[in-house]
């Protein structure tokens, strides 16, 4: 009857299609959830009142239609293209910007293998040898739609939205490339198939065990990469207007919008493959692979199991971005730019030159050394911020010192 | 000029090595959002359903025309409200009272609640405590002409809201409320007096003609 399906090729696309479908009403219920934190964070209840069509009386469902609302009022506002535009360039950039954010999860394992028939399928879209490059260079594409609509718009917000977005993205792609070059180095893999094989309880740890400060530094990075707070400077409202976004509405927008949200699944996707095992539940590999999480168990139920781990280790993540941006102010472009380069990115580097000795010694799974070499990173860190006695990202630089008061 | 002695100069705190690394800054950030997240209590009030303690009790909202014990309409169409009010949005037009007990009614009483500025000077005016604010200040119209409230609406509002005294203020005259059986039948007594004291004759010459607004 499934035979159709018994060719990874189909297999992969009905997988994709069913990807697209779940990821877009992921997105909107992350709108929904992420208004909700917001609120409560400040006290206040959030969407509440719209319910479905009213059909159950006055129990609204905690506003859980106002997806459905927002997507329907999205779709029915009146979409503005301003007189002075770059016109095709205009319309093209919000397109690129989803399209390049939904492209990126083609290469995340979701939940292993699983026997169809006879025939085992990777619950993949695609296994390419480069997995690892492929996402990293769809996810620097992110920031093209972003530089291209904040140029076509011909407004200076939008521009200089734009034109602090490039500059955020090239400064941390390097503190982000060097820290999964840790694990590549560590998992000699490309594939994230594989690296998530290789953290399998009984296979090895987790890597967030072995290198928990490259894993704090791609956390970091991933936040700037999806533009969130506290790096939204690409769109930071005070100052900018809406920055890149300034002239959009209506669907353009909304795909803007929805490509920021993919961004953040797939980024979160991404940290759960290369440091938290991924769909692999062993409790930080130190432990058993837990009932229907092995290599071996590729039936229905256990790729449901598996998918479901990584959702929620996924949801996790989203969660973390969500409650950060709603505790931490935004960067000043200075400090953006110091942390990058002053902090994160000699940080990943001695990590770096001390895994590739690991390596060399043949010590890449050893406890003992790994942590070692990120205590004695962290313990250098610190020792440089006590003796140049300044903050690592410059936070109470150039203040000056005031010892008279002012028109005294 | 300010002394040296008025100024505070304040430091900037001093961070420790950790703190110049953010991250134990962040986790006390963190600490203190989850904190609310979970557990403050949210302070939004659900508008339609419920509605937030009036901080005064002397607010003034929508008025009330008051009805005295009798059930008929408490106004004796004196016109001191539409005098005092600085909006100029009550217009009565009064007709000759079918009872004894006064000249005159509001054959017809209408209030503007879209230009009135809830001043409550209608009230201070009314020497027989007819019209009164109350503290309702959710009425809604889909136009103006709704929103200008008739003698109806008006007597309405007051078998709404019957039961409160809404504002507590210093009484001008020495009548205490409409609802009040006693103080009213101690009115009704002085009125009588002084419709009696006058000439027979006197108190038939205020008719309709009178009632020009």
């Amino acid at each position: 009857m499934l035979s159709w399906l018994q060719n990874q090729v189909v297999f992969s696309a009905v997988l994709s299609l069913v990807l697209i479908a779940g990821m877009m009403t992921c997105v909107a219920y992350c709108i929904y959830f992420e208004r909700k934190i917001s609120a409560w964070i400040q006290d206040r209840q959030g969407p509440n009142r719209v319910g479905f069509l009213g059909l159950f009386g006055n129990f609204h469902f905690w506003g859980l239609g106002q997806p459905i609302a927002d997507g329907a009022k999205f779709f029915l506002k009146e979409d503005i293209i301003p007189a002075r535009v770059d016109k095709p360039l205009f319309i093209l950039a919000p397109a690129i910007s989803m399209i390049v954010a939904l492209i990126g999860f083609v290469v995340i394992p979701w939940g292993g293998s699983y026997m169809l028939g006879d025939t085992i399928m990777n619950v993949q879209v695609a296994n390419p040898d480069v997995g690892l490059l492929y996402i990293l260079g769809v996810g620097s594409m992110g920031v093209y739609g972003v530089v291209l609509g904040g140029w076509a718009s011909n407004n200076k917000y939008s521009m200089y939205g734009a034109v602090r977005a490039t500059a955020q993205m090239l400064s941390y792609e390097i503190p982000m490339g060097v820290a999964i070059l840790v694990v590549v180095l560590a998992s000699g893999q490309l594939r994230l198939e594989e690296i998530v094989l290789g953290q399998v309880g009984g296979n090895g740890l987790w890597n967030i065990v072995l290198h928990p400060v490259s894993f704090l530094i791609l956390l970091i990075t991933l936040f700037a990469e999806t533009n969130r707070a506290p790096f939204d400077l690409a769109e930071a409202e005070q100052e900018l207007v809406g920055g890149f976004h300034t002239e959009y509405s209506s669907m353009k927008f909304a795909m803007f919008f929805l490509g920021e949200y993919v961004h953040m699944i797939t980024g979160s996707a991404f940290i759960c493959v290369l440091f938290l095992g991924g769909w692999e539940l062993s409790f930080f590999g130190i432990g058993p692979a837990f009932p229907g999480t092995g290599i071996e168990d590729v039936g229905l139920i256990s790729v449901i199991i598996k998918i479901g781990v990584l959702a929620v280790k996924v949801a996790f993540f989203i969660f973390l971005f969500m409650l950060v941006r709603w505790t931490l102010p935004r960067f000043r472009f200075d400090q953006l730019m110091r942390l990058a380069w002053k902090g994160l990115i000699p940080v990943s580097l001695g990590i770096l030159v001390l895994t590739v000795m690991g390596v060399y010694m043949g010590w890449q799974r050893s406890v003992l050394f790994n942590l070692g070499s990120e205590i004695a990173i962290v313990a250098a860190t610190l020792g440089v911020v006590i003796l140049a006695n300044k903050p690592v990202t410059g936070r109470q630089d150039n203040m000056p010192v005031v010892t008279q008061p002012l028109g005294g | 000029m300010i002394s040296d002695a008025d100024i505070i100069l304040i430091k900037e705190p001093k961070l420790s090595a950790a703190d110049k690394l953010y991250l134990t800054q962040i986790a006390e950030g963190v600490k203190v959002t989850l904190n609310h997240l979970f557990f403050k209590p949210k302070v939004t009030v659900q508008y339609p359903e419920e509605k937030r303690k009036l901080r005064v009790d002397n607010y003034r909202g929508v008025h009330r025309l008051n009805r005295d014990p009798d059930d008929r309409v408490a106004c004796v169409a004196c016109f001191m409200c539409e005098t005092a009010c600085p909006a100029h949005c009550i217009h009565i037009v009064a007709a000759e009272s079918p009872w004894e007990d006064r000249e005159k009614y509001p054959q017809q009483f209408d209030i503007d609640e879209l230009r009135c500025i809830y001043c409550g000077m209608c009230e201070e005016a009314c020497p027989v405590d007819a019209i009164e604010l109350t503290t309702e200040y959710d009425m809604v119209g889909q136009s103006r002409d709704e929103m200008i409230f008739d003698k109806e609406k008006l007597l309405n509002v007051y078998d709404q809201t019957k039961d409160i005294k809404p504002r507590k203020n210093p009484k001008i005259s020495g009548y205490q409320g409409t609802g009040d059986r006693e103080k009213y039948d101690q009115l009704r007594e002085r009125l009588e007096k002084m419709i009696e004291e006058r000439e027979p004759g006197e108190s038939k010459s205020t008719g309709t003609e009178g009632n020009v607004q």
